[in-house]
């Protein structure tokens, strides 16, 4: 019969400290979550330090010259000149000028009034039209600043009396979006961001839950085969997202008064052809993971993340590092984005758009396939 | 069965312990004792109030009436120093799947306030007595479940409490280990260990001292287990659990 | 066991499965009639659920070969699929779906509906269709093991494969569902149900004691006690922890266990008869001062017999 013997005790911080040094060895061997920890930081820091760089490396410069002359001439060589413009189109007549902005061609055209360099010479004010692509209203005000400095100096070097009034004056359009309403720049990119959230996300976690439950065992012992599962699962966040893009639309409309200048119904067709990439990457998901929660993770690292960053809703492709830029072709939102922006604010159709939706439609052949393939018809 | 000296306060005094949630009375207006190193089994079905009974006696749930007092202490008004001076073990979870079995220890014995040198006195003791010396650094998660119970058993009584709650502790393992589980309830118990026990294998009701069966938060039967059958007139405990609940009361 | 089924069972032979190092099954071959209730008793870990779904053509074995119903459980799944009803081990049901809704969907999953699975699957509905209406997650466990049950019949299915049917379900309800499952095999449905209570066992017509990966014995509960190759003395006293060292410090002591309030004792030599073996066990104990002690010669049980079968558990340690 043994004495019960009480063992010395020590205070409150012994206690704390053994769960301290416990939870560090649950964050510690939890090795999926500590990556994902440590790296996505990594990889924001510099998303956010290079792709919010505001400074623009090729300026695509189209100069409309009606009556050419020395001066003129004089001109368009000092801004071919400059580092940063790269003179994409010179031409007589402004007729060309739409056409090369729907295209996506030039960022920012420079119009000289007829007569200018006869203006100029006889010391009469001018006034430069400036038209730039603001269909992104960050890039808009930066390109004008660019081009007002390049003209300031040719100004400078053109006109003998130093201190004389300015000569030049710069009018400046914003085109496509005249008030550079930042709702208009994140719209198309919000909806990208949405059917990637109920696409991908909740399917990826749809998807895993009935593996984690194991509803799915029950399931596949049926004569239900793997597509049909899939397709049981997936088209009703089809629905969903197609809703949801409506109501995103209709709102941002009756707000923002987001235009919609292209067809409606073109841009629902693409938001169609969108959801169904993320949906076969929802499913991607599923198929690789075990639980929900990896699922989750998975899900929000694979696209929420990528969409959020590198589709061009926020940070514009052009302002990211060379090498980060062809990185964003993979990234099914960034041609969604182009193509939203296009109907919706330069109100293009297939004809301009016709690539980006190529693009897409090859993705959602490639990973549909995948995707059904991935779900076996057995466990292993 | 123990064979220690009575004490003359039982470890655990039950009386009139009720609870209520809103209209439903979970637990209602039980009574009972548990002496010093008895191993009592708390058995009854899903839903009759055997989870709601526990909680409250390991001061996890603040009774709506009646009292107990486990280890010397009011479940009601010192429910710090009952968690202090208990043991809990439950199916569900005890030990943490990704930390090797020294830092579990460790990790308990840190809870409960033992010193160092005291952590790793026990530490040693325990793996000689589980025979884990090889295994003292890896992950729990690795071990067979047998050991894990084991294990989880031993780590529960880690800084000597009066009372040890075992909540369904033999799931799913062989019927060798289950008995050799068993056999370190009945040296804890005979080390004056009290030992709560609740489990569905009505076979190992019959390894306890006592038990008492819970019918709709009542209790429907407390005795032996050899008085029990004697009173039902049948041959085994199962017999008598299936007397008692009503089939189809719980849904 | 008798010769080739009827290509109405379950046929077994030299499966084996793997993860990784761990073998899950090794070397398993079975035979179950058509219309047997048949068991798989073994722990946790023994390779029942791999058994299991290897048979619902849920995994591909690494050897051997499967037949169930007479159909190929690689070649024919899509058949297989169709003609079972399946049952895994935790609950695998819908919890915000109520019950009525998750019997719909699984009949129309099979193409059939409620009604049309009546046959099989009235008896349980009368027990759970006072609680049509509430969501399967509100359930005690008992009636979702019911539910479940429902599920994997709705679409009249020959055989039905169910995995730990009843793990942490009260005693009440274990014996309602084994009720339900004899009065289904009546109906002529083969059963497969693997447990790891032994009390079950004694319900099956026949059981495979599963241990390790591999089948220790396939024998009718009710004759498995002849598989026992000597006595078995159970024996009862007051103090149970003294009363086992006692007996395993007996020199003849074979294998010692506490079995419910006796503890059961085997000899090591074989030629003893139970009375001689009783004898000496009294006058043993007698010297080691329990002079009460009941001795008697009992029939071996299920239990019995799979420990005396087993391989010693992983860190076998007294």
């Amino acid at each position: 019969m043994s004495a019960r013997a009480t063992p010395p005790r020590r205070g409150a911080q012994r206690t704390l400290g053994a769960f301290v040094r416990k939870e560090l060895h649950h964050i510690v061997r939890d090795r999926q979550t500590l990556a994902i920890l440590l790296v996505m930081p990594l990889v924001q820091v510099l998303l956010f330090g290079y792709a919010l760089r505001t400074d623009i490396h090729d300026l695509r410069v189209a100069i409309v010259d009606p009556s050419p002359d020395a001066r003129s001439v004089r001109l368009r060589d000092r801004l071919e000149g400059t580092p940063r413009f790269r003179v994409v189109r010179t031409a007589t007549t402004a007729l060309a000028l739409e056409d090369l902005f729907r295209r996506g061609e030039a960022d920012v055209a420079v119009v000289l009034p007829a007569r200018f360099g006869e203006s100029l010479g006889r010391g009469e004010p001018t006034e430069v039209l400036l038209v730039a692509d603001a269909s992104d209203p960050n890039t808009g005000t930066i390109m004008q600043a660019y081009v007002r400095a390049a003209l300031a100096g040719f100004e400078a070097d053109v006109t003998p009396q130093a201190g004389g009034p300015v000569r030049i004056r710069v009018e400046s359009r914003m085109r496509f979006n005249p008030t550079l309403e930042s709702a208009n720049l994140f719209v198309p990119g919000l909806i990208a961001l949405v059917l990637t959230l109920v696409s991908a996300l909740m399917t990826a976690i749809s998807l895993s839950r009935e593996k984690e439950r194991g509803t799915l065992e029950v399931l596949l012992v049926s004569p239900l085969r793997p597509w049909q599962i899939i397709a049981g699962k997936v088209l009703p966040y089809l629905g969903l997202g197609f809703a949801i893009t409506c109501l995103v639309l209709l709102a941002a409309r009756l707000a923002f008064r987001v235009p919609l200048r292209g067809s409606a119904l073109l841009l629902l067709a693409e938001s169609v052809l969108f959801t169904i990439v993320s949906l076969s990457l929802g499913v991607l998901v599923a198929a690789r993971t075990e639980s929900q929660r990896a699922a989750m993770l998975g899900a929000l690292v694979g696209t929420l993340m990528p969409t959020a960053l590198l589709s061009g809703m926020i940070f514009p492709i052009a302002s990211m590092p060379g090498w980060l830029q062809p990185v964003t072709f993979i990234v099914p939102a960034r041609w969604f984005v182009v193509i939203a922006r296009g109907i919706m604010l330069k109100g293009t159709g297939l004809a301009y758009l016709w690539r980006e939706t190529l693009v897409l439609t090859g993705m959602a052949a490639i990973l549909l396939v995948a995707a059904t393939r991935s779900f076996h018809a057995r466990l292993d | 069965m123990t064979a220690s000296a009575a004490r003359a306060e039982p470890a655990i005094e039950v009386r009139g312990l009720t609870r209520r949630f809103g209209a439903f009375t979970a637990v209602d207006d039980i009574s009972f004792d548990v002496a010093a190193g008895e191993v009592f089994g708390f058995l009854g079905a899903n839903g009759a109030g055997k989870t709601t009974a526990i909680r409250m006696l390991i001061g996890l749930l603040a009774p709506t009436a009646g009292t107990a007092r486990v280890a010397g202490f009011d479940v009601a008004t010192q429910a710090e120093q009952v968690k202090r001076h208990i043991g809990y073990m439950s199916q569900r979870f005890s030990l943490y799947e990704d930390l090797t079995v020294r830092e579990n220890i460790t990790l308990y014995g840190g809870i409960y306030g033992l010193s160092d040198d005291a952590i790793a006195a026990r530490t040693r003791d325990l793996a000689t007595r589980l025979e884990l010396e090889r295994e003292l650094d890896e992950r729990v998660g690795r071990l067979p479940l047998g050991w894990k119970q084991k294990l989880a058993f031993s780590v529960a009584v880690l800084h000597d409490p009066r009372v040890v709650f075992l909540d369904e502790p033999t799931g799913g393992v062989d019927p060798m280990t289950r008995r050799q589980f068993w056999e370190r309830i009945y040296v804890a118990a005979a080390e004056g260990t009290t030992v709560f026990v609740t489990t569905h294998h009505m076979d190992e009701a019959e390894y306890c001292d006592r038990v008492s069966i819970m019918v709709d938060g009542r209790i429907a039967a407390l005795g032996t287990p050899a008085e029990l059958r004697a009173r039902f007139g049948v041959g085994t405990m199962d017999d008598v659990f299936v007397r008692l609940a009503r089939p189809g009361a719980a849904a | 066991m008798s010769g080739s089924s009827s290509g109405a069972g379950v046929e077994v032979s030299g499966l084996g499965k793997r993860y990784g190092d761990v073998v899950a099954l090794d070397d398993v071959s079975v035979i179950v009639q058509p219309g047997e209730l048949f068991g798989f008793i073994g722990p946790d870990g023994a390779g029942k659920t791999t058994l299991f779904r290897i048979l619902a053509t849920l995994l591909r074995p690494d050897t051997g070969s499967a037949r169930v119903l007479g159909l190929d459980v690689v070649r024919d799944l899509w058949a297989i699929r169709s003609r079972i009803g399946y049952m895994p081990g935790r609950f695998s049901l819908y919890a915000d779906l109520s019950v009525e809704e998750n019997l719909r969907f699984f009949a129309a999953v099979f193409g059939t509906t409620l009604e049309a699975g009546e046959r099989l699957v009235a008896p349980i509905w009368r027990q759970i269709a006072p609680f049509a209406g509430r969501r399967a997650g509100a359930l005690s466990g008992g009636m979702k093991q019911k539910l479940a049950l429902c599920c994997a019949l709705v679409h009249l299915p020959d055989l039905l494969l169910l995995d730990e049917p009843t793990t942490g379900v009260d005693a009440v309800s274990r014996r309602e569902f084994w009720d339900l499952l004899e009065e289904l095999q009546r109906g002529g449905l083969t059963i497969l149900a693997s447990t790891p209570y032994m009390d079950e066992a004694a319900r099956c017509d026949r059981v495979a004691l599963v241990q390790g990966g591999r089948i220790l014995d396939v024998a009718d509960p009710r004759r498995i006690g002849e598989r026992f190759d000597r006595p078995l003395v159970a024996v009862r006293a007051a103090e149970r922890l003294r009363l086992l060292h006692a007996l395993r410090e007996h020199p003849g002591a074979g294998s010692v266990f506490p079995f419910g309030d006796a503890i059961h004792y085997t000899d090591a030599r074989a030629d003893r008869s139970g009375e001689r073996v009783a004898a000496e066990l009294r006058d043993y104990l007698r010297d080691r001062a329990f002079p009460d002690a009941e001795i008697s010669v009992v029939r071996p049980g299920i239990e019995d017999v799979f420990m005396a079968l087993m391989r010693p558990p992983a860190g076998a340690a007294a």
